[in-house]
């Protein structure tokens, strides 16, 4: 692979290559043949007392010079380098990477493929598959989920027991493999402006049981049946279906104090979790499924063991 | 009749900024060596933030500090090789006030999060012009004060001056060329895979004319008189020379070892940086062996121990840059904090101490003084050689360390630790660095204090201008 848009290219990078090498080695011989131990300096004197000695290259400095100039000939001969000349190996890091792949593949692959055979249920309860699956989490999910899973503002804890989009097993694994986009549109104008927010941002405070302004709140409720039952539900306990939160139970992934509420409502939320799919492979996935529900209600185990 | 003086306003200016700047740069690097100890330390305060003051600490101790003690000794060397005032000496006292502004501009700038994010080279594009605008002078200058010397000869470290101002132009004006969106917003001409190369086409070069080529020339002035002796080789000098800056501009690739870069050019990149070892080695040849038949007087002299003793450091980190472009060995070593620990190798035992050295030996004679106290240089370059030593050794652990941590699989093929494991296990290590980096500062103080009891009171002397020793 040369990446060259024309012949021209490889020219301008291979003639100077060879010619400064060799330019190097005529030159280094050319200043070789001269100098002596003697003592004697090239006669030149600056600022008063400023010489130069006129020795030779010392001899090991040449030899040391040659020797890396022969191993760069022989190693642009192997491997790419002069332009689109492919080297003698034929050797490129995308073969290489793919050769690792493969063999990493060939070894783990059957661990793999076994635990996919199995029921996600079945997987929860191994320990061993556990155990990889945990390692999985911390490198590629942790990043956003948390080392310990429980998440962030904006990222969900996975350790409680709200699950916006379904929290057995098979609804997990979904998940992970083709992710999740969450909208929550902006209802500022539909309600009619901040005070239409304020209003229905108090009837959510109600809903999950907080303190809540009664008046306003009256108002908000009036609203519910028209702007939010279509998502939420009659009951306000969410819907799995389409990743609508239950808003009864006081859990809040976008921060649940009063003024992140208005911000919710009045400005909407995105939320993405990216597909798997490709990029770990369904077998990962799998695992990392099971793991993830054997978290599920669980607020304290986190093995510290490696 | 003035004319017959050299012209030092400039190199006194310059010399004390390189000593204020040291200061202000050695101390925001230990400022963001302790913020990865205990990043409490960034007080949630956004312009107190590493992000923010990292560069801040690139920037003045390499442009600040090194820039300042380049042209000092260039002005200084220049002169004094060439016997003959500085070409248009009104002109390098505008680099002077045009390069101190440009620093207090990136000063200002860095912490407010004004960047071009290009490492080396973060100041945004008005700062970048002022830059070139400056850099031109001082070539005007220099090469201006070579033109009109009373020698026939070009004395050998302005070969290196010469080389480094020419080169750092060419690469400022390439790698910073860019397209405004705002007073204070400009993005890069190139883009991708190429913008990358051009970045570390630079940034090595960076370290290869301005952190290499332009102190070589301070070592071949500053060794030699202060051990008073002559070069140790005058061919050496030469060969070494062309070899070191023609293979230079090739090494940059081996900083896109193993990324979207053409296999070719990770190639090239890791041949030409193997190939630099020896023309590297040979600049500390010629340092250490210039000392043959005077090795006594390292037990008497600090000044030359600190000279010295820096050439050692440049020959180390020269054959661990080459080691580490192999491509085997980066694949280890990239990204981690071996990195940063090689570099430092490079920054404080090479530029600083040498800078430290010719500054020793320079102030006190552009004020008629002798030292304040050979004592305390003893005491500044032992305890800077020990922080140089805590550096450079627990970035070594902690980077090897790194690089195994995260290339450790387990038996079904998962990754042994997470990267924040990896993050915890460096811990003790970045407290040892943050000692070292506060001893290497502490030296610094002491090198103030020193140079302040030198020059207090003292008048700046008139250098008449000595008639050349033989006529060539």
């Amino acid at each position: 692979m040369s990446d060259f848009v024309s012949g021209y290219w490889s020219w301008f990078i291979t003639v100077p290559t060879v010619a400064g090498i060799v330019w190097l080695l005529f030159f280094t011989r050319s200043q070789s043949k001269s100098g002596s131990t003697d003592g004697e300096t090239t006669g030149h004197v600056w600022d008063e007392d400023l010489q130069e000695y006129n020795n030779p290259l010392p001899l090991w400095w040449r030899n040391l010079f040659y020797l890396t100039i022969a191993f760069g000939v022989v190693y642009l001969a192997l491997y790419p380098g002069l332009g689109s000349f492919p080297g003698l190996l034929g050797w490129t890091s995308k073969g290489e990477y793919e050769d690792e792949v493969r063999a990493a593949d060939a070894q783990f692959g059957p661990i793999y493929a076994d635990f996919l055979q199995q029921d996600l249920e079945k997987v929860a309860a191994n320990k061993d598959a556990l155990r990889i699956g945990e390692r999985l989490f911390v490198n590629y999910c942790a990043s956003c989920h948390g080392s310990d899973a429980r998440g962030s503002r904006g990222f969900p804890n996975l350790r409680d027991t709200e699950w916006m989009y379904g929290g057995d097993p098979k609804a997990i694994e979904t998940t992970i493999l083709n992710g999740r986009q969450g909208v929550m549109p902006a209802w500022e104008i539909p309600l009619g402006g901040q005070d239409g927010v304020n209003a229905m941002a108090e009837y959510v405070l109600q809903l999950s049981g907080r303190e809540y302004d009664a008046q306003l709140a009256a108002i908000g409720k009036e609203k519910y049946p028209q702007l939010c039952i279509g998502c939420h539900g009659p009951e306000a306990k969410g819907n799995p279906a389409i990743g609508a939160p239950d808003l009864t139970n006081n859990i809040w992934l976008h921060g649940g104090s009063r003024q992140s509420i208005r911000e919710t409502i009045g400005a909407g939320r995105m939320g993405r979790m990216p597909a798997h799919k490709d990029f770990l492979g369904e077998a990962k996935v799998h695992l990392l499924a099971a793991y993830v529900a054997s978290l599920t209600g669980d607020y304290e185990t986190f093995s510290d063991e490696r | 009749m003035a004319n017959d003086n050299y012209s030092m306003g400039v190199v006194r200016a310059f010399s004390l900024m390189t000593l204020v700047w040291g200061v202000v740069g050695m101390l925001v690097g230990v400022i963001i060596a302790a913020q990865l100890a205990w990043p409490v330390l960034n007080f949630d305060v956004p312009y107190l933030t590493y992000s923010r003051l990292r560069p801040l600490h690139t920037n003045a101790v390499i442009f600040a500090f090194g820039g300042s003690a380049l042209f000092a000794t260039s002005y200084y060397v220049a002169q004094r090789t060439c016997h003959t005032r500085l070409f248009a000496p009104g002109l390098a006292w505008f680099t002077f006030w045009g390069w101190t502004a440009i620093i207090v501009s990136a000063a200002i700038t860095l912490p407010l999060g004004i960047t071009s994010s290009k490492e080396y080279a973060e100041l945004e594009w008005p700062i970048d012009i002022a830059i070139t605008v400056v850099w031109v002078s001082y070539a005007i200058v220099f090469f201006g004060t070579l033109a009109k010397r009373r020698v026939d000869h070009i004395y050998v470290a302005n070969w290196f001056y010469g080389a480094f101002i020419i080169a750092v132009a060419m690469l400022h004006v390439v790698n910073s060329a860019a397209i405004p969106v705002s007073m204070w917003k400009s993005y890069s001409v190139f883009a991708g895979v190429q913008d990358a190369m051009v970045q570390w086409w630079y940034g090595h070069n960076a370290v290869g004319f301005f952190l290499t080529a332009g102190f070589l020339g301070m070592m071949y002035y500053f060794v030699p008189k202060q051990a008073n002796r002559p070069v140790y080789s005058y061919r050496l000098s030469i060969v070494h020379f062309w070899a070191l800056v023609f293979t230079y501009i090739w090494a940059g690739p081996h900083h896109l070892h193993y990324t979207a870069l053409p296999d070719w050019a990770q190639s090239l990149g890791m041949v030409m940086s193997l190939i630099l070892l020896a023309p590297s080695w040979g600049g500390m040849i010629n340092g250490i062996m210039t000392l043959s038949g005077a090795w006594e007087k390292l037990r008497t002299d600090p000044v030359l121990r600190f000279l010295i003793v820096s050439v050692s450091f440049y020959g180390m980190s020269t054959f661990e840059g080459p080691m580490m472009s192999i491509k085997t060995v980066n694949a280890l070593s990239h990204y981690t904090d071996w990195t940063i620990g090689h570099v430092h190798s490079g920054a404080l035992g090479w530029v600083a101490l040498i800078s430290m050295g010719a500054m020793y030996y320079l102030i006190p004679r552009l004020y008629g003084r002798e030292l304040h106290s050979t004592k305390l240089v003893e005491v500044h370059f032992w305890i800077a050689t020990i922080g140089i030593v805590l550096y450079i050794t627990s970035m070594w652990v902690a980077g090897i360390m790194q690089g195994l941590m995260w290339r450790a699989v387990n038996t079904d093929g998962t990754l042994t630790y997470s990267f924040v494991e990896s993050v915890q296990a460096m811990h003790p290590y970045y407290i040892i660095r943050f000692a070292g980096g506060a001893l290497f500062l502490t030296g610094m103080l002491v090198m103030c204090l020193n140079i302040y009891r030198t020059i207090a009171g003292a008048r700046p002397v008139v250098q008449p201008i000595p008639q050349p020793s033989m006529a060539h």
